[in-house]
């Protein structure tokens, strides 16, 4: 608990500090309308003893408007309060999820793969959600607790110390009764906060997964799924819910005893003549003061524990160093970008496995070629393309581009010369022209018609009757495979970039539209370098360099008449397409 | 060609109704009505209790206080007698202090007294912690079985909705309704209706005690709730669009997070990083502008109605004085009366002041009940597709459709697959193929024509049975979180152990399987990178072998894997077509030239028929497309 609360108060400390001003007015104004408010009950006391009593109408409306003016100044107060409170607590919810965002941004695949989007998104949003309701919270009655809650131990004190014992007792047991109870809700929380990101990802994967999941007919299995963590996170919050449901009856409940106990104690000393009647009858006023603070406050307690737990899974991830690390010292390359691909002896291995994925692999890709890079299904293809854009670091060997190690090159500078085309061709929600504006910000209609035609896109874009504005469903599922395909390659093409990655990129289109493509562009980024992974012999033959990958290893390299002879990996894996070959040798 | 929408743009956002959305939300409860129920009379007891606890501790109080006077006066004195020297002094206020108690002179405190009194309060005390612990436990009940019903209609829902209805939403957008909307609904419910129905019964209690003292003081008492009301009604007007809008603005934050998070290769590598910020900047500081207007607004009614509120008091006062100097009424009827308003409009106050957080909720639940009034795909017909010996036979007659009204993708279109047969399909991409695959397994809606199978024309049998005999494999993998064994077994539930490893070998599953240290236990996800592309698709084909499909349909299935892998799953298909009808969808040669029939399509519409062999030597579109 102490932990989990050290993380919120720093997590506090730092997003709250920008409004300090503002929680300071909160303070001093929340300060004034408590003050009002102890100030009322004399002014209505005088109300009926000098006015109404002796049926002065004159006193009565004076002190009427006494009173009026004394609202007048608390609803000032409070409006003000809720004005910078609101200000200072929404604001450092802004703030938090801005942190998280902008944090988040900076992971490599390393993190993202760990914690998952569905955790990352609820932690973005509804954990800060969270953390900014207490923050609120706080402004709007934790001021006025405390105050209340010391004026009335003073004032209880002041009337008489010899009662003031009961404080000492009842204070510390409704201290350590709450205390308690929080303990056991935090674990509570921390495993809701779990559930709600497994309710996120089931959803979010049914979402994603909706023609499988209907092409199947498994709307049944899903929602057996989806009520396992619906139902996980329903008895979950009951679970809390119950301990919250004990802290305002104990809480009560020892106030109560408390002040019975007063009555007895009290009249014992009344008794011994050590009291007035009309001391005890303030000092439980006093006493009720103090309870109606502490009840404020257990509001403020029952949602401390939720807050925790989130406050400890947001410093998770903001305390989470991206495993790929900017180079402090970035080295710019002298001149131009020509596209200039150096491996030397790239291994990687995935963090904890034994086998590494790419062993000892060497090649140069030269600008104004083309390497092509063949392999079986898992030999390491799509992990030495995400060596190259750097996604993941090698873990042996170096790789250079432009002669620069990609590790002592700025990231954003290293991939505005790469365009990448992934395997998934990850098109987002909006129109065709937002993606193409993604690989170039200011791309005017001309340079986007100029990609789209060099991806053979143009065609099914200009028959739609919006064009360039036509709709793109998130993930691109709208489209076909072949069309996303070509949009993403567009959305490549029009960065003009020294360097064009194509993770098998090409094998949703037939092969006419893949060699059209792949003429498009060596006319129109002739000194460019292009590496291409794909399956396809037919996509391989004419490159200048053909990279064979077997295991992770080199198990060849060279062109495909070279390695028709010399590599037997090769070999057999054109010989299985010889159909496919006879056709290509056909043109 | 599936790219174009059948709707451009989210529907035109409905008149949206604050009483409509309570009510909607408190029926919402009435399925735990016994509960809900008891929730109202354990509150009453409650609210009873607390007002009679501190009555019982004056008892106690005013027992000290006799025993305080009694003993200053000389024992064996009748209390009558006490008086009477008390006039004699000239003390009358002590005369009339004393006529008002129950002393007994020279008496000192009754602590026997005293101490039954203080236990029957500690009793009361102990109750009523006890109703509201119940009473809070079965709220916590409702309130939750309550979200859990909510979620899961909205995960019932996404399955009923038409699948164009997914092409035109964001999933994040969707994903804050389920968490961030309901959440709140949840915290802002448990938090107000507990407070609501004390403050409501408590004002309607104090409403009869006022009444029976004097009606022309509770008429200007109450004068002023209908003030109260009014401005609130004034306020909370315009807060409740802000607030509908701080929600709507936070789920299009959540859309553009999920999918920053989801595309975030492309995101990165494409230098969009600072973009991808200033836009999140952007929704985020809508947000706040939002959540501040509707926090800042619906602020006011808390100081407003307390303003009016003691506005009621100073004239109750005024009013009374004049009433007690006229001597219409006693000092201390006025006296509890004036106590009576301050206890009036406390509760009022205090629902003012969680207006705020029920607009909130409310705000939140319109946006799911929104999402639940969405249109649905068209009823499901009750009657089953028969379950035929054999492999089916299908019929596309004459179909046309489009995604756009007026722009079809196929037109008047017909084929046939006679049982058993492989019918490959292939085109320029953007030909209408995998639209084909979509109408056969009635995602989408024909505009005109019949698809049949086995006769029966597909519109009039439930989706659930047409699909269960149809196993597809997509061009796009699809895995759930689980592990290979449990993504492969997705393709028939219940299937044995044995089958499940059948099937991954079958697909080559097993191959890659052996090299992963969990073997079939790997736990894998959509996102996740412990296989590769191609290995997503051998565990979808796998998944496709162990359904046994009576029809087949693959779409790209194998466009990722590498072509001698391909030449050992063709192998497998080729068995696995057998007795099956099949369809497919490709552009390796390799995988189309054994087909019974190919079928060339262009523009929506078939320009070639026939076999392999009968196409090349046409020399036509298919021996073009070969030629590349």
């Amino acid at each position: 608990m102490c932990e989990s609360s050290g993380m919120l108060l720093a997590l506090l400390r730092k997003y709250v500090r920008p409004y300090r001003g503002l929680v300071a007015m909160v303070m001093l104004l929340q300060t004034i309308s408590t003050l009002a408010s102890l100030y009322l009950p004399t002014v209505n006391a005088r109300i009926i003893d000098d006015g109404v009593a002796r049926g002065d109408t004159g006193t009565i409306v004076r002190l009427g408007g006494v009173m009026l003016a004394v609202t007048a100044l608390q609803v000032a107060c409070a409006i003000g309060a809720v004005y910078f409170g609101s200000r200072a607590g929404l604001g450092f919810g802004r703030d938090a999820r801005a942190a998280m965002f902008h944090h988040i941004t900076t992971f490599s695949e390393h993190e993202t793969t760990r914690f998952g989007p569905a955790t990352l998104l609820t932690r973005s949003t509804n954990d800060v959600q969270q953390i900014q309701m207490l923050v609120q919270m706080t402004f709007t009655m934790l001021v006025t607790a405390p105050i209340m809650c010391v004026g009335g131990i003073v004032m209880a004190v002041h009337q008489d110390a010899g009662l003031s014992w009961l404080l000492v007792i009842s204070v510390p047991v409704l201290a350590v009764a709450n205390g308690l109870i929080i303990r056991r809700m935090l674990p509570i929380f921390r495993r809701m906060q779990r559930l709600i990101d497994a309710v996120n990802r089931v959803l979010r994967e049914q979402l994603s997964g909706i023609r499988v999941i209907r092409a199947f007919a498994r709307e049944s299995v899903e929602r057996d799924r989806f009520r396992v963590a619906n139902t996980e996170l329903a008895d979950t919050a009951l679970a809390a819910g119950r301990w919250q449901a004990l802290m305002l009856p104990v809480t009560t409940l020892t106030i109560n005893i408390s002040s019975v106990a007063l009555i007895w104690f009290g009249g014992k000393r009344i008794d011994a003549g050590h009291m007035q009647v009309g001391s005890l009858v303030a000092f439980l006023s006093y006493f009720m003061l103090i309870l109606m603070s502490v009840l404020m406050a257990t509001i403020f307690f029952v949602m401390l524990p939720r807050a925790s737990a989130c406050a400890e899974r947001i410093t998770e991830v903001l305390s989470t160093p991206a495993a790929i690390a900017e180079p402090v010292r970035p080295v710019e390359p002298h001149g131009p970008r020509t596209g200039l691909v150096e491996l030397r002896g790239a291994g990687f291995r995935y963090p904890g496995a034994e086998m590494p994925v790419l062993h000892d692999v060497s090649f140069t890709a030269r600008p104004g070629t083309t390497t092509a890079i063949v392999g079986g299904t898992g030999s390491g293809k799509s992990t030495l393309v995400s060596l190259i854009c750097r996604l993941y670091d090698v873990t042996g060997g170096t790789i250079l581009v432009d002669g620069i190690d990609v590790r002592d090159q700025a990231t954003e500078e290293l991939w505005s010369g790469i365009g990448l085309v992934p395997q998934r061709g990850y098109l987002f929600s909006g129109t065709v022209a937002d993606n193409l504006r993604y690989g170039l910000a200011g791309a005017t209609d001309d340079d986007m018609w100029e990609a789209l035609r060099v991806a053979r896109a143009d065609d099914f874009v200009r028959a739609h009757p919006d064009g360039l504005g036509m709709r793109v469903a998130q993930g691109g599922a709208n489209f076909s495979g072949g069309q996303r395909q070509r949009l993403a390659i567009a959305r490549a093409v029009i960065r003009r970039p020294s360097v064009y990655l194509f993770d098998d990129a090409l094998s949703a289109l037939d092969v006419h539209t893949d060699a059209a493509v792949r003429a498009n562009l060596r006319q129109m980024a002739a000194d460019s370098t292009v590496i291409i992974v794909a399956q396809r012999v037919s996509t391989v033959m004419h490159a200048e360099q053909v990279i064979v990958l077997d295991n992770g290893r080199v198990a060849g390299q060279g062109d495909h008449a070279t390695l028709l002879d010399e590599c037997p990996t090769y070999a057999q894996f054109a010989e299985s397409q010889t159909v496919g070959a006879v056709a290509g040798e056909q043109r | 060609m599936r790219g174009a929408l059948r709707m451009q743009q989210a529907p035109a956002e409905r008149s949206r109704d604050f009483r409509g959305s309570v009510g909607r939300l408190l029926r919402r409860l009435t399925p735990q009505r016994g509960l809900t129920l008891t929730v109202v009379v354990l509150a009453v007891l409650g609210i009873g209790i607390g007002v009679v606890g501190p009555r019982i501790l004056g008892h106690a109080t005013d027992l000290l206080f006799n025993g305080v006077i009694g003993r200053q006066l000389p024992a064996g004195l009748s209390k009558e007698q006490a008086i009477a020297a008390a006039r004699e002094r000239g003390d009358d206020t002590f005369a009339d202090l004393l006529s008002g108690m129950n002393v007994i002179p020279g008496h000192g405190v009754d602590f026997g007294a005293v101490g039954r009194t203080l236990l029957l309060a500690l009793g009361l005390y102990l109750v009523a912690a006890l109703l509201v612990w119940l009473q809070a436990r079965l709220l916590n009940v409702v309130v939750k079985r309550t979200m859990l019903t909510l979620r899961a209609d909205v995960e019932e829902k996404v399955h009923r909705l038409p699948l164009a209805h997914f092409d035109t939403r964001q999933r994040g957008e969707l994903l804050s309704r389920v968490t961030n909307d309901v959440d709140n609904i949840q915290t802002s419910v448990s938090m107000t209706i507990s407070q609501l129905l004390t403050s409501a019964l408590t004002v309607v209690a104090v409403l009869g005690m006022m009444l029976s003292i004097s009606p022309l003081l509770t008429l200007i008492a109450v004068v002023t709730v209908p003030v109260s009301l009014w401005i609130t009604r004034v306020i909370t007007r315009r807060s409740q669009k802000m607030f509908v809008a701080q929600w709507r603005n936070t789920g299009r934050l959540n859309a553009h997070i999920e999918e920053t998070y989801s595309g975030f290769t492309v995101v990165r590598t494409f230098g969009h990083r600072a973009a991808a910020r200033e836009k999140f900047a952007g929704l985020n500081d809508d947000v706040f502008h939002a959540a501040f207007g509707a926090q800042f607004f619906s602020g006011l009614v808390g100081p407003a109605t307390m303003f009016v509120g003691n506005l009621g008091y100073v004239g109750v006062a005024v009013v009374g004085g004049l009433h007690v100097a006229a001597g219409q009424i006693t000092l201390g009827a006025i006296q509890a009366f004036i106590q009576y308003v301050r206890q009036f409009n406390q509760p009022l106050t205090q629902i003012a002041g969680m207006y705020n957080t029920l607009q909130s909720g409310v705000a939140s639940a319109e946006r799911v009940f929104e999402f639940l009034d969405e249109p649905e795909q068209s009823a499901e017909p009750p009657r089953e597709l028969a379950v035929g010996a054999g492999p089916p036979r299908v019929e596309f007659d004459d179909v046309t459709f489009g995604y756009v009204p007026g722009s079809p993708v196929l037109e008047h279109l017909s084929l046939i697959a006679e049982p058993g047969q492989t019918v490959a399909i292939i085109g320029p991409t953007g030909a209408g193929k995998t639209t084909l695959v979509n109408l056969l397994m009635r995602f989408y809606e024909l505009d005109a024509g019949r698809i049949l199978i086995d006769g029966m024309d597909t519109t009039t049998v439930s989706r659930h049975s047409l699909r269960t005999q149809i196993g597809m494999v997509l061009q796009d993998t699809w895995l759930f979180t689980g592990t290979i064994a449990e993504n492969i077994a997705y393709g028939r539930p219940g299937a044995s152990h044995d089958d499940v490893l059948a099937a991954a070998r079958a697909a080559h599953v097993d191959r890659f399987v052996q090299t992963l240290p969990d073997g079939y236990d790997t736990v894998v996800s959509d996102d996740g990178g412990a296989l590769s592309a191609g290995e997503k698709q051998l565990v979808t084909i796998a998944r496709a072998i162990l359904a046994r499909p009576r029809l087949l349909v693959l779409d790209e299935a194998t466009s990722s894997v590498d072509t001698r892998t391909e030449l050992l799953i063709q192998r497998a298909m080729a068995e696995l077509r057998r007795d099956r009808t099949s369809f497919i969808i490709a552009h390796r040669l390799s995988t189309i030239r054994d087909a019974d029939l190919i079928l060339v399509l262009d523009g929506g519409r078939i320009v070639e028929r026939g076999t392999h062999a009968e196409l090349l030597d046409r020399r036509g579109a298919y021996w073009e497309m070969l030629r590349a």
